[in-house]
């Protein structure tokens, strides 16, 4: 009995104390609201909703989250980020779930499915976003000092058995990517008669966390890595040069010879939202930067370890003429 | 038929005397056998090794492949007008609304409001309140304390939005699953269909249907809550349905004859006496789908686990480490509350509890009161709304991060060569001296598969020789030979360090309360913690490997291991061990000759659930470059036209899951049956 | 129901007329229970059994041979109304089998049950329901109380699931719970009471639904020997205040001649007698029932029908009268003070004399048997 007694006290004062206490600050939220309205209003709804799919990288993420902030800021858009797979965002096009991939990095058979023409039609390229992604066969920055001739492959058998592990079979190991990527190394290895076994790193993390030990320890390490990177401004890896990519040397794919050739990176949209007249459809279509904008954003991600959001509005401050080319 | 039952009861002697040979007579050639098979093998490996192994490359497809992936086109292409997805998608509706709802009136904004209906001032003391109703004082403080902490490391939206999606699938997970398990507990012919089915949900990697499933139900909250349901939905099932089974027959039975009609039955008697039971089973519903909490993220399901991959994306092991952690205090509040709940209200109902009843009352109000005063002050004060910054959650997480550099650092001079010596010593072997991979993997197919046939007959009789042969079979038609021996080599060897551990810890723990009190919270951490919190470091001292798989595997399957292993030994008699230290045993021969063979059937179930365990982390060790089958289900999530190889990697797993249980069920059942899990000791499987 | 073709070895009414001649059933009217060829196979093709040339096979060849076990083999009695009727046998020897059988708790391969005149084994299922819940209760051996309820309404379960309101069925179970003296105990849980109180729970569970029938099923062999006194005594009290007819199995003889107006007793699922207790005492059918019975204080059971022998001319009328149902024990005192040997009178008539040796025999015997015991 006592006790409940105490508790209705409790309550009592506890609401005594509490609605003083709401009453100071109850004017913020309702103030924030009223703004919220005002804001939602003088957009005009002219902006829907922006489906910005963000495939798991930083990179796409620093070209995404840019993209959206300039469409919520100057466009008043409400802009869902929708964290996704690439395959899973391909198939999110024909349900209206995603409108736009910022960064591809060539998916032919998620073309073959959903192009028009092959496909259901569902997707479309909109462009090249002005990244250059660069893939190759990449060492760690002391093995080059250190052994400059590495570079060349041709040299890379005299080095096979430094390049040895648990994992390689007694010929030296080469560090194959994450799956997402397109790789051919065991065709290039096997044809250029490289003393060498692919073994799958299996995940970016992966690959990135062996390049970062690989560096710290001063060890023997190749495998297929890229650019635009963050972690290049963290330990600058450098490229083996392969014999250089021509024009159909990666046809077949198990006769591949040759390096990677660059790739131009694209956005790929919702062919739905493209044709919808939305004024994001211009900001999606306009937008180009190079790898070094990217870079600078990646940067404040990984390194300055900001919030996506941050770090582009950073960068959308402080880059207000690329922005502007950017507006419909 | 044995020779001692042929004995003439009470014949003279004492018993031992001269049964004891005659079973030795029997055992030895068990295991002698067994021997003689793998030395057989040996030599067979030698003459033969490298050839018909059964190799594909990285990134070779074969037809199978490629029918699998045209199937699941066809899926694809057929999806406007297939009315099983139009079926699928309502229903996904239904889900995606509802999260949506709840995250509005919960987590996010509620535009135009710039916070969501209730802060978390509100959601807290309701959150408490609901503590302290079903549960008592405790629990409350401990609700309080974890949602304090959701705000405090800065991750109250991801928090709340975690057990939004795990709170409606382990809804829907209820509302399939009780009628399925009360269909298993009294059909026998049910029971069998359907364990099969519970076998795949809980063997297939995520990964595997991670896409289709996105492909039928949509693309974030709906997607998440389906996969989560898919994942935790077996164990309710199972355990519900197991003790919906044991109700006491007596009870049946005598309420029968009173009348009863089969709903009363079912009703009255059957769900009340279970309840306990079905207890046991919601919660490792709730942890099952707790754990699937980062994969759903992989498909921008709402929650913890994106901040986790989000520390992931920049190998920064703090950032993924306060988020993976509040997923850990999550499942230990979800799950002490869930048990006290359940022991409480069967206190309330032996005890009576009448007298309390009134006072009891009178507190829920008062404090229910109070709570509904603190969500009205959270819809109106912003600082009770929105949680306050703080910087303890970055503070936390460079701490851990340092932590973490500081070992690895100081660390991996050791570790590397330690996995080389291990590696090269156990799995590589060398060229006149296989190691386990080159025996499993190198030989060729038609020698592996006979001598894992053979080795199943001889420790597991008949009943393991059928099921080794399907699985062979199938894992042989899905074309992934080569990569499903080197998964089933490194599954054994975790498997077996895991039970080495689970041997000392288990036995320390069964000893030691305070050893056991110390460990046991560090094990919970262990099984619910997200696995790509630990892969980065991890990965720092081991490199990318299959020892990293092989060490991932450990910490993952260890704590179960450990926990059975621990209440097997813990529940021996103490009379029997008084009995044998009357005898003048040392501690050693008390723990050898008594305590461990009492405890075998504990020792037979651990080592099946960890076989099990270890093989969930296969698609982990995909990621660690492990390569082999992980890889291969890795491989097709992430690339759409090698689903079909990833869908084939996924089969092949969940066949060597079956084959691995089937095997140790036979050989466990020679001589006693494998107990069902304990209620201290839970079964848990891979997230992944 | 299937009938049964076979014809031959051993029938009920040979067993029960085995020994003695059958006596008159007390009370009077048509059987409560009337049970006829009654079979329980268990196993595989377990009706593919009865009425084949297997049927004859022993228990052991028939397991061995066709993997099925009998449990009740062709059973045929009758029990009248009022009647306290005790099955009793070796365990395993099919009692709980035949007992289920009767209500189709276990349903039986062969036969008929006929109980109050409605025929159990055709009954559909709603109307086996019916009789299961006002015609039939049952005691059980582990009680099988349910533990999440208090005993009130342990006690009202059968009322609660024929759909009785729930203020009428508690005030009903209160009143029994009362009869069964356990007033006072209604919140409690089952795990709160002993043993002897939870089957007193048992046992007014079964009455609650006020049966003409109560069946019980060795309700009493998992309680310490005092109180299963007590507890026997209460089920004598019972019968007298209710009258119901009761089906009670038990292992324990005492317990069997202790309540039983009637003794069946079972071996490998047959009947091998069926008799009042002095009956079975007096006159066993075989070895096995000897040896049943074998323990028992004669004296206490025998009457002196058992040991009279025929008058004859010349017997001397001093003796002291007694009827012919005296128990031999009660007898014996006036008989061995007296010098002439007891005059057995039923309705005036002379029907037999007992000499002082006759009563010894008896007595006597019982002393040389229980001082072997080793
Ligand atoms: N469900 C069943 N399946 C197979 N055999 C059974 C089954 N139930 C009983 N039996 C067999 O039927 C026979 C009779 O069993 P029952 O339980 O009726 O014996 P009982 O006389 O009640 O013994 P007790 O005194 O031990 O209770 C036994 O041999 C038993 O093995
Ligand atoms: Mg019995």
């Amino acid at each position: 009995m006592t006790r409940g007694w105490k508790g209705g006290r409790l309550a009592a004062l506890a609401v005594g104390a509490t609605l003083a206490l709401a009453a100071c600050g109850s004017n913020s939220i309702d103030a924030e609201t009223q703004e919220n309205e005002k804001k939602a209003q003088a957009a005009g709804g002219a902006c829907e909703e922006l489906n910005m799919a963000v495939n798991p990288w930083v990179g796409y993420e620093a070209s995404a989250y840019v993209v959206g902030t300039v469409a919520e800021q100057e466009l008043g858009c409400t802009v869902n980020y929708k964290n996704l797979k690439e395959d899973v965002s391909w198939q999110g096009f024909a349900t209206g779930e995603v409108d736009v991939v910022i960064e591809d990095w060539g998916h032919p058979d998620l073309e073959k499915k959903f192009f028009e023409g092959s496909g259901d039609g569902s997707a479309m390229d909109f462009g090249p976003n002005g990244n250059v992604g660069i893939i190759g066969w990449y060492v760690p920055p002391w093995l080059a000092e250190e052994h400059p001739d590495i570079l060349e492959w041709e040299n890379l058998n005299k080095y096979a058995q430094d390049f040895a592990t648990s994992e390689s079979g007694g010929q030296g190991q080469f560090l194959g990517a994450d799956p997402s990527y397109v790789q051919f190394d065991e065709a290039i290895v096997e044809n250029l008669d490289l003393d060498f076994k692919v073994v799958f790193s299996g995940s970016e993390a992966a690959s990135i966390e062996a390049f970062e030990q690989a560096e710290k320890n001063k060890e023997f390490l190749i495998g297929y890595f890229y650019e635009p990177q963050w972690f290049m401004s963290v330990v600058p890896l450098e490229k083996v040069a392969l014999p250089p990519y021509k024009e159909g040397c990666q046809e077949p794919p198990e006769d591949v010879d040759c390096d990677y050739p660059e790739t131009v990176l694209k956005k790929i949209v919702s062919t739905e939202w493209a044709e919808s007249g939305d004024p994001s459809v211009d900001l999606v279509k306009n937008f180009e930067w190079t790898n070094e904008d990217q870079n600078t954003v990646a940067k404040y991600i990984s390194q300055d370890k900001m919030s996506q959001e941050d770090a582009a509005a950073k960068w959308v401050e402080e880059n207000p003429d690329k922005v502007k080319a950017w507006l419909p | 038929m044995t020779a001692t039952a042929l004995r003439p009861p009470g014949a003279g002697a004492r018993p031992e005397d001269d049964v004891a040979p005659v079973q030795r007579m029997r055992r030895i050639p068990r295991w002698a056998l067994a021997v003689a098979v793998v030395v057989g093998w040996v030599v067979v490996w030698y003459f033969t090794k490298g050839t018909d192994t059964l190799t594909l490359g990285g990134r070779e497809n074969t037809d199978t492949h490629d029918t699998l992936t045209s199937f699941r086109d066809w899926v694809l292409a057929s999806r406007d007008t297939n009315p099983i997805v139009q079926l699928t998608t309502s229903i996904a509706e239904v889900f995606r609304s509802s999260v949506d709802w709840l995250q509005r009136m919960l987590s996010t904004a509620n535009l135009p409001r710039p916070v969501p209906e209730v802060g978390w001032l509100g959601v807290t003391a309701v959150a408490a309140w609901v503590g302290l109703a079903i549960a008592g004082w405790r629990i409350a403080l401990l609700v309080t304390a974890s949602f304090l902490s959701f705000g405090i490391l800065g991750f109250w939206q991801d928090s709340i939005d975690l057990l939004i999606v795990t709170f409606l699938a382990v809804l829907a997970a209820v509302v399939i699953g009780m009628p399925l398990a009360i269909w298993i507990a009294t059909s026998a012919r049910a029971n069998s269909v359907v364990s099969v089915v519970l076998d795949l949900m809980q063997t297939m990697p995520t990964f595997v249907y991670l896409i289709p499933v996105v492909l039928f139900f949509g693309i974030g909250a709906s997607g998440a809550v389906v996969a989560t349901l898919i994942y935790a939905l077996p164990p309710l099932v199972r355990i519900a349905g197991h003790g919906i089974r044991s109700v006491s027959p007596t009870t049946i039975e005598a309420t029968d004859s009173a009348g009863q009609s089969r709903m009363q039955r079912l009703r009255k008697v059957q769900l009340p006496m279970a309840r306990a039971t079905i207890i046991v089973g919601l919660n490792q519903t709730i942890m099952a789908a707790l754990s699937m909490a980062t994969i759903a993220s992989f498909v921008d399901g709402p929650g913890l686990g994106q901040p986790v991959l989000d520390g992931l994306k920049i190998n920064d092991v703090g950032r993924a480490f306060v988020p993976g952690l509040l997923i850990v205090v999550i499942a230990v509040m979800l799950d002490r509350t869930t048990t006290a709940a359940s022991e409480r209200a069967e206190n309330v109902a032996r005890r009576g509890g009448h007298q309390h009843e009134r006072r009891r009352k009178l507190l829920l109000a008062g404090t229910g009161l109070l709570a509904l005063v603190l969500v009205y002050v959270s819809r109106v004060s912003l600082w009770a709304a929105e949680f306050p910054e703080s910087e303890l959650g970055t503070s936390l997480a460079s701490v851990a991060d340092s932590a973490s550099t500081w070992v690895t650092d100081n660390l991996s001079s050791y570790t590397n060569p330690f996995r080389n010596e291990f590696t090269v010593l156990v799995l590589n072997g060398s060229d006149d001296r296989p190691g386990l991979q080159s025996l499993l993997a190198e030989s060729p197919w038609y020698v592996t598969g006979a001598a894992i046939a053979v080795l199943a007959l001889v420790v597991g009789g008949l009943r393991a020789l059928l099921p080794t042969l399907v699985c062979l079979a199938g894992i042989y038609f899905l074309d992934l030979w080569h990569d499903a021996m080197i998964t089933l080599t490194m599954t054994l060897v975790g498997t077996v360090l895991v039970m080495l551990l689970a041997l000392v810890f288990g036995v320390w723990m069964a000893r030691s309360r305070r050893t056991d009190l110390v460990v046991r919270p560090l094990l919970d951490a262990g099984q619910t913690i997200p696995p790509f919190v630990y892969l980065i470091p991890v990965l720092a001292l081991f490199g990318p490997s299959r020892f990293t798989a092989i060490v991932a595997g450990i910490v993952y399957a260890a704590p179960a291991a450990i926990k059975l292993v621990a209440d097997g030994v813990k529940g021996v008699p103490a009379t029997t061990i008084e009995a044998s230290r009357s005898t003048g045993a040392t501690r050693w021969q008390e723990i050898t000759k008594v305590q461990l063979p009492m405890a075998r059937s504990s020792l037979v179930l651990a080592t099946n659930q960890g076989l099990l365990y270890v093989l969930a982390m296969a698609v982990i060790g995909g990621l660690v470059g492990a390569g082999a089958l992980g890889y291969d289900v890795v491989l097709g999530f992430s690339r759409s036209e090698e689903w079909g190889k990833g869908m084939a990697a996924g089969a092949s797993i969940v066949l060597l899951g079956v084959m691995l249980d089937r095997i140790t069920r036979a050989a466990a059942a020679d001589r006693s049956a494998p107990r069902e899990p304990s209620r201290t000791s839970r079964m848990r499987w891979g997230g992944i | 129901m299937t009938t049964i073709p076979r014809t031959g070895r051993s029938t009920a009414p040979q067993g029960a007329t085995a020994g003695a001649e059958q006596p008159p059933a007390p009370g009077s009217g048509d059987a409560a229970l009337s049970v006829r060829n009654l079979w329980k196979v268990f196993g595989p093709k377990a009706d593919k059994v009865v009425g084949t040339p297997d049927a004859d096979l022993s228990r052991q060849e028939l397991k061995s041979k066709t993997g099925c076990v009998i449990g009740v083999r062709d059973v045929s009695f009758d029990v009248a109304p009022g009647e306290v009727f005790v099955v009793m046998g070796l365990s395993g020897s099919g009692k709980s089998t035949l007992v289920r059988c009767l209500t189709r708790l276990i349903e039986p391969t062969a036969g008929t049950v006929v109980l109050d005149g409605e025929d159990v084994t055709a009954a559909s299922e709603a109307k086996l329901r019916e009789l299961r819940r006002t015609h039939v209760s049952m005691v059980f051996q582990h009680f099988g109380l349910l533990p999440h309820r208090q005993v009130l309404d342990n006690v009202a379960y059968g009322l609660e699931v024929r759909g009785m309101s729930k203020k009428e069925r508690r005030a009903k179970a209160t009143e029994i719970l009362d009869l069964v003296g356990l007033d006072g105990y209604e919140t409690s849980y089952p795990d709160q009471l002993s043993g002897g109180m939870q089957q007193r729970v048992g046992l007014a569970r079964a009455l609650a639904s006020d049966p003409t029938m109560l069946l019980f099923d060795e309700p009493f062999s998992a309680l310490d020997p005092l109180i299963r006194r007590d507890m026997q005594n209460e089920v004598i009290r019972l019968h007298h205040e209710l009258g119901k007819t009761m089906v009670f199995i038990t292992h324990d003889l005492q317990e069997a001649l202790k309540l039983g107006d009637r003794i069946l007793i079972m071996r490998d699922g047959e009947i091998v007698q069926v008799g009042t207790p002095d009956q079975v005492v007096g006159a066993p059918a075989d070895d096995y029932v000897r040896d049943f019975t074998s323990d028992v204080p004669r004296s206490h059971v025998l009457t002196l029908k058992w040991v009279m022998r025929d008058p004859r001319p010349g017997d001397s009328s001093e003796g002291p009268v007694m009827s012919s149902d005296t128990v031999v024990f009660k007898a014996a005192r006036a008989a061995l003070a007296s010098a002439h040997p007891v005059r057995v009178v039923d309705g005036g008539e002379l029907v037999g004399i007992v000499d002082d040796e006759a009563i010894l025999r008896v007595v006597v015997a019982e002393e040389t048997t229980e001082g072997s015991k080793p």
